[in-house]
């Protein structure tokens, strides 16, 4: 049977916490002189990105490396999707070659699902329009139980731009699925229209919840799809959403700092608040490589997928 | 076909055999018997720490790893028992070699065991692998290879509670607590009390 990592929403809470619990076991490898591990030797992940990122391809490519697989690495930029190729042609092509699994970026919502109706491998989301991030998820949680323990009643802050955010949407459901409160803060052109579904807080009042939060997280102003006047200035959005020092000063005592990258220092976040101790930044990148090792281990390793929703 | 691949199967027990953790434990299953009760299996761990002193000449560069989930048990209890002897503690840790298996596409993907290494690596050590029942060898041959990714070893020698024979590959124990002559229809199960409740080997099956 065919397994896919698409949605957090689809992730029942023992997977969710087999994931973390097989990431904590990989992320021993990371201290060994030899940090590479032969499992996957002889299959093939291709990430298929049509979307520019840094850190998750490098991740997801480094995590896939570590298993011995091995990768193949296609941009839309350079490639015949720049001559019209569409993605079912894209995909046909990637499983006539082989793929065990595809990793997809996309800009349009929803594309890793209909992928996953044409291959054969696993396809992974690596983040689809404004719709869902998950593995981005997963190693948010990874981080947080690591600093924070148990999440179970743990209180969750995501503040910023809920309604461009696939990071907010994939947090909010794995967050609840492992039992945390989280709270969603936002100028009300930010959030999406009909959030009844979304099994969160809203608030509009960034002070009011942070000296109740166990972990803030900071979501990027994507200027890229500010195409409308969601705010009135950036010095604006910055007063009354940003985390800077004073705000930072008044969250809980072992309250965590955290950002999915890339930053816009002094917009959404200050940069000594970025730079301080409990800002979990560079942590966070460090576990996306363990994390999805993780998840191409329980997708890719056995006769059948030990995680994710069947399609 | 499932079955056949069941009972030919070796050291996967401790994954979906019967003997899991939170599995009803203890007593045996319908059609089963011991084979070693627990003061057998206390006095063979006791042979089997002497031998591993005597021949590694004391505890000095002495590292007992063992193999989740049993062995990891069966080795921390071989090291109280050198410590008793020698008067000091003795590395010991565990070494989850799940990664390294051959068999990983046969069956669906796994959880993960804990992987312990003690401080200062396996490096110049003599490294004692400890493991609960020894059948291909084939989880052996996965632990050599984890080793060989952690460091270099000065000897490594292997001890099991249990050989029950049917090697597919040439490996066999430095010492062993008991031989059990098999047929690859029958079935051992180890159970320690530090997960079932008690301690027994146990054999099931074979003729029908």
């Amino acid at each position: 049977m065919n397994r896919h990592l698409l949605s957090t929403a689809d992730l029942s809470r023992d997977d969710a916490v087999l994931i973390l619990d097989t990431a904590e076991h990989l992320s021993q490898v990371a201290d060994r002189s030899i940090k590479k591990l032969p499992t996957l030797r002889g299959r093939t992940v291709v990430n298929l990105f049509y979307e520019d990122s840094t850190r998750t391809r490098i991740s997801f490519e480094a995590a896939a490396k570590r298993l011995s697989a091995d990768v193949i690495n296609f941009s839309a930029k350079g490639s015949s999707v720049s001559k019209g190729e569409s993605l079912k042609d894209t995909a046909l092509t990637l499983q006539a070659m082989g793929a065990d699994a595809v990793v997809v970026r996309h800009g349009a919502s929803g594309a890793p699902h209909r992928l996953a109706t044409w291959v054969d491998g696993s396809v992974v989301n690596a983040g689809d329009g404004t719709h869902e991030h998950p593995t981005q998820a997963l190693l948010d949680a990874f981080t947080m139980r690591r600093r924070l323990g148990d999440l179970d009643g743990r209180r969750v802050t995501i503040v910023g731009d809920i309604l461009h955010s696939r990071v907010a949407r994939s947090n909010v459901h794995l967050l609840h699925t492992l039992g945390a409160e989280v709270t969603v803060v936002a100028p009300p052109t930010l959030l999406p229209v009909a959030m009844g579904d979304w099994p969160c807080e809203v608030s509009y009042d960034f002070d009011a919840v942070l000296s109740k939060s166990d972990a803030v997280m900071m979501l990027r102003v994507q200027h890229e799809r500010m195409n409308a006047s969601f705010f009135p200035s950036a010095r604006e959005y910055s007063r009354r959403y940003g985390l800077d020092p004073a705000r930072l000063a008044r969250m809980p005592e072992g309250a965590i700092v955290m950002h999915p990258g890339p930053m816009n220092r002094g917009m959404e976040i200050a940069a000594e608040v970025a730079d301080c101790a409990r800002s979990t930044i560079v942590e966070q990148v460090t576990n996306g490589v363990t994390v999805r090792m993780a998840v191409l281990y329980l997708l890719l390793s056995g006769s059948e997928s030990a995680i994710g929703g069947p399609q | 076909m499932n079955v056949a691949r069941k009972q030919g199967r070796d050291d996967d027990r401790r994954h979906d055999g019967p003997s899991e953790p939170g599995d009803p434990p203890g007593p045996e299953h319908a059609g089963e018997r011991a084979v070693l009760e627990a003061p057998d299996i206390g006095r063979a761990l006791t042979r089997i720490a002497h031998e591993i002193l005597e021949r590694a000449k004391g505890a000095d560069d002495l590292m007992l790893l063992g193999i989740p989930t049993r062995g990891a048990f069966l080795a921390r209890r071989l090291a109280e028992r050198i410590e008793q002897v020698e008067g000091r503690p003795v590395a010991v840790g565990s070494l989850d070699v799940t990664m390294y298996r051959d068999d990983l596409r046969l069956r669906p993907a796994r959880a993960l065991g804990r992987t312990e290494l003690p401080a200062g690596g396996v490096d110049g050590r003599i490294v004692v692998l400890v493991d609960d029942v020894l059948f291909s060898g084939r989880t052996v041959r996965a632990a050599l290879d984890a080793l060989n990714d952690l460091g270099r070893p000065r000897a490594v020698r292997l001890a099991v509670l249990v050989d029950r024979g049917h090697r597919e590959l040439p490996i066999r124990a430095d010492h062993v607590g008991k031989n059990l002559p098999t047929s690859r229809a029958e079935t051992v199960r180890v159970c320690l009390s530090e997960i079932d409740r008690r301690d027994a080997v146990l054999l099931r099956g074979g003729q029908r």
